[in-house]
């Protein structure tokens, strides 16, 4: 536990002389997106002007519900294409480039509603995620002795992952005969067949039993120890708080607000985001009814 | 006693005849596209169409035998591109409707006078004109020969050689689609059927496994429409939706995703539908039935219940007879 301590010093000091403020520059940025818009209709769901996500630390992307984080993370991974914006992964552009691709530049994602394949078995789950097997060309497909080599060597670093995640057991069971929790799991386990260089969690504590969070917030931070960088969305305050190192707050589309987890969580903007900017307002008031003191609270919500 | 061992022997054969193997051999690569890839392909008798005009055009024009084979999968090839490329960006029912509308429109541009001197128009492409090269590959002495109840010719149209060749065509199709399901490459189209974009997310280019598959699954069904042209003639109308709902009929009673399914589904639907019909015909002539059942309803009345079928299968046994019930539930999510 002690080693754990002093990994998570060292990933959240390099961090350490960065300001708390939104679009910080960041020492060693592997993801840099500018400019990003993207409006379904007259509502602009994500407008992100400058964000940089560290090398090598976990950073959590918060924010209440409709705040775009969603959005967002189908933008980056080519999911989904924006109004304007652009961004580059290692100072490649990735702007434009389909999900597939964006996955094979090593920026690997999962989804909030899980995509386990459930008609495939686990283990198939986990081999179909190997990148470059020879077998998966239709011209050397018919030809097993060509691709029986890489496919048993990938079943190998299958069955370690799934030993990692205790999932071993349930190799040869159809991913639909797995839980919620498990499911989570196993998408999580998969992406990581693909030696990702990022990996883009969208609430992975989703649905899934606290024990099992525990496990899982193991499992992140043991990716992060590993040299991986991790972006994730979340709603659980305890686990953002618990594995981060670094929190981004969007609201309405924008960034509101960056920081350390220990402190963003007091600063106002990230209050007024989640609770309204008049939370404190008594609406039973009498004097609300008054024009004079509803055009200062309109005024003072228009500088916001 | 006699009546019914007639009627099953006439059932029987229906098991071997060329038409089962060429519609076993268009549910074959209907599986490729559905039941491997997930993919709605409405118009496989549009594939077959073509396959059968490529064969007999280059044969009646005067090209070889073989070359009217490649031109043929070419038709086909040609067809799942044409048809893919737009579509298979949309969503899966995209496809199911370019598919049939696709194959209406091949049909109906067969039947007419547009380009008669070459499809024969609304009659047809007459055997006469592209089965002698066929015939004479044969290496099979003149005559008979009677296997038990079955006799046919050695060398014709109804004979032994359309059969040993037809029957040949989908053993080999059947080893190519063995062989390439249970590659890895199988193994990404399964998971494009269950969720495309999970395939995407793990850096899959999806696009063109679709393409890969709606090709390869095509061009077996212009094989397939070969085999139909053999032993008869190239006649757009008998060519339309009707054979695209019996192959899926077969693919669907035989087990989609396996690869045997279409095979032994083509030889249980054309034994059960020839029994059926068969048997109706000498019931309505023997019996009181017929007051009820007239021998000129027999068809109509197995059309029908062709399509009843069809639903009884789709609502309660997706998997069909040897399809596994875990892996191809249709309500699963």
């Amino acid at each position: 536990m002690s080693d754990d301590k002093t990994v998570t010093t060292t990933a959240a000091s390099s961090l350490a002389s960065v300001a708390s403020r939104p679009g910080a520059p960041k020492p060693n940025p592997i993801l840099v997106a500018d400019h990003v818009t993207r409006r379904f209709g007259g509502m602009t769901a994500v407008d992100v002007d400058h964000l940089e996500v560290q090398e090598g630390v976990i950073t959590a992307l918060i924010g209440p519900n409709g705040a775009g984080k969603t959005t967002l993370f189908n933008l980056l991974t080519g999911f989904d294409r924006p109004n304007t914006g652009e961004w580059s992964f290692q100072g490649n552009s990735l702007s434009g480039k389909g999900g597939a691709a964006v996955a094979k530049a090593g920026m690997v994602r999962t989804f909030q509603l899980t995509k386990a394949l459930s008609r495939l078995t686990v283990l198939q789950n986990m081999l179909l995620a190997s990148p470059s097997n020879p077998g998966e060309k239709l011209a050397l497909s018919w030809l097993p002795f060509l691709w029986k080599k890489h496919e048993a060597e990938t079943t190998e670093k299958a069955m370690e992952i799934l030993a990692r995640f205790k999932l071993d057991t349930k190799a040869a069971d159809y991913a639909g005969s797995l839980s919620g929790g498990q499911r989570k799991l196993l998408e999580m386990a998969r992406a990581l067949m693909t030696d990702p260089t990022i990996i883009m969690l969208d609430e992975p504590m989703a649905g899934v039993n606290p024990a099992l969070v525990q496990s899982l917030l193991h499992h992140i931070q043991a990716l992060r120890d590993e040299g991986m960088t991790v972006l994730f969305v979340e709603h659980d305050m305890h686990a953002v708080r618990h594995i981060s190192d670094w929190v981004v707050v969007m609201a309405e589309g924008r960034i509101v607000a960056e920081g350390p987890p220990g402190s963003v969580m007091k600063d106002q903007a990230v209050v007024d985001a989640y609770l309204g900017a008049h939370h404190d307002t008594d609406l039973g008031d009498d004097s609300l009814l008054d024009p004079a003191v509803l055009a200062r609270l309109e005024a003072e919500e228009e500088k916001r | 006693m006699e009546e019914f061992l007639r009627i099953l022997t006439q059932s029987a054969g229906e098991i071997l005849a060329p038409t089962t193997a060429a519609y076993a051999m268009a549910a074959i690569g209907l599986n490729l596209h559905f039941g491997y890839t997930g993919l709605l392909n409405m118009g496989q008798a549009g594939f077959m169409l073509l396959g059968a005009y490529g064969f007999g055009i280059t044969l009646t024009t005067g090209g070889s035998f073989w070359l009217a084979l490649l031109v043929a999968i070419a038709a086909g090839v040609l067809f799942a591109i044409i048809l893919g490329m737009p579509t298979l960006q949309l969503r899966g029912d995209y496809l199911a409707i370019v598919t049939i509308s696709a194959a209406e429109i091949v049909r109906w541009f067969g039947r007419s006078t547009l380009w008669q001197q070459w499809t024969g128009g609304a009659s047809g492409l007459q055997g006469r004109f592209y089965k002698e090269p066929f015939q004479e590959l044969s290496f099979l002495p003149d005559g008979r020969f009677a296997l038990g109840p079955f006799e046919y010719i050695n060398t014709g149209s109804d004979s032994w050689w359309t059969r040993i060749v037809a029957w040949g065509l989908v053993a080999l199709v059947v080893l190519f689609v063995w062989l390439i399901t249970r590659s890895p490459w199988g193994r990404v189209l399964k998971g494009i059927r269950e969720d495309e974009d999970a395939v995407r997310a793990l850096g899959k280019n999806v696009y063109a496994y679709k393409l890969q598959a709606l090709v390869l699954g095509g061009a077996i069904g212009a094989l397939g429409g070969v085999i139909f042209a053999l032993p008869a003639a190239i006649v757009p109308d008998s060519m339309g939706r009707t054979m695209t709902f019996f192959v899926w009929t077969i693919l669907l009673l035989g087990g989609a995703a396996t690869v045997f399914g279409p095979v032994l589904g083509s030889m249980i639907f054309f034994a059960a539908y020839m029994f059926m019909r068969t048997g109706m015909r000498a019931l309505a002539e023997n019996t009181g039935v017929g007051d009820f059942i007239t021998t000129t309803n027999v068809e109509q009345i197995g059309g029908m219940l062709v399509g009843v079928t069809l639903m009884l299968l789709v609502i309660f046994r997706p998997q069909g007879i040897f399809g596994n019930k875990k892996e191809l539930a249709f309500n699963v999510r």
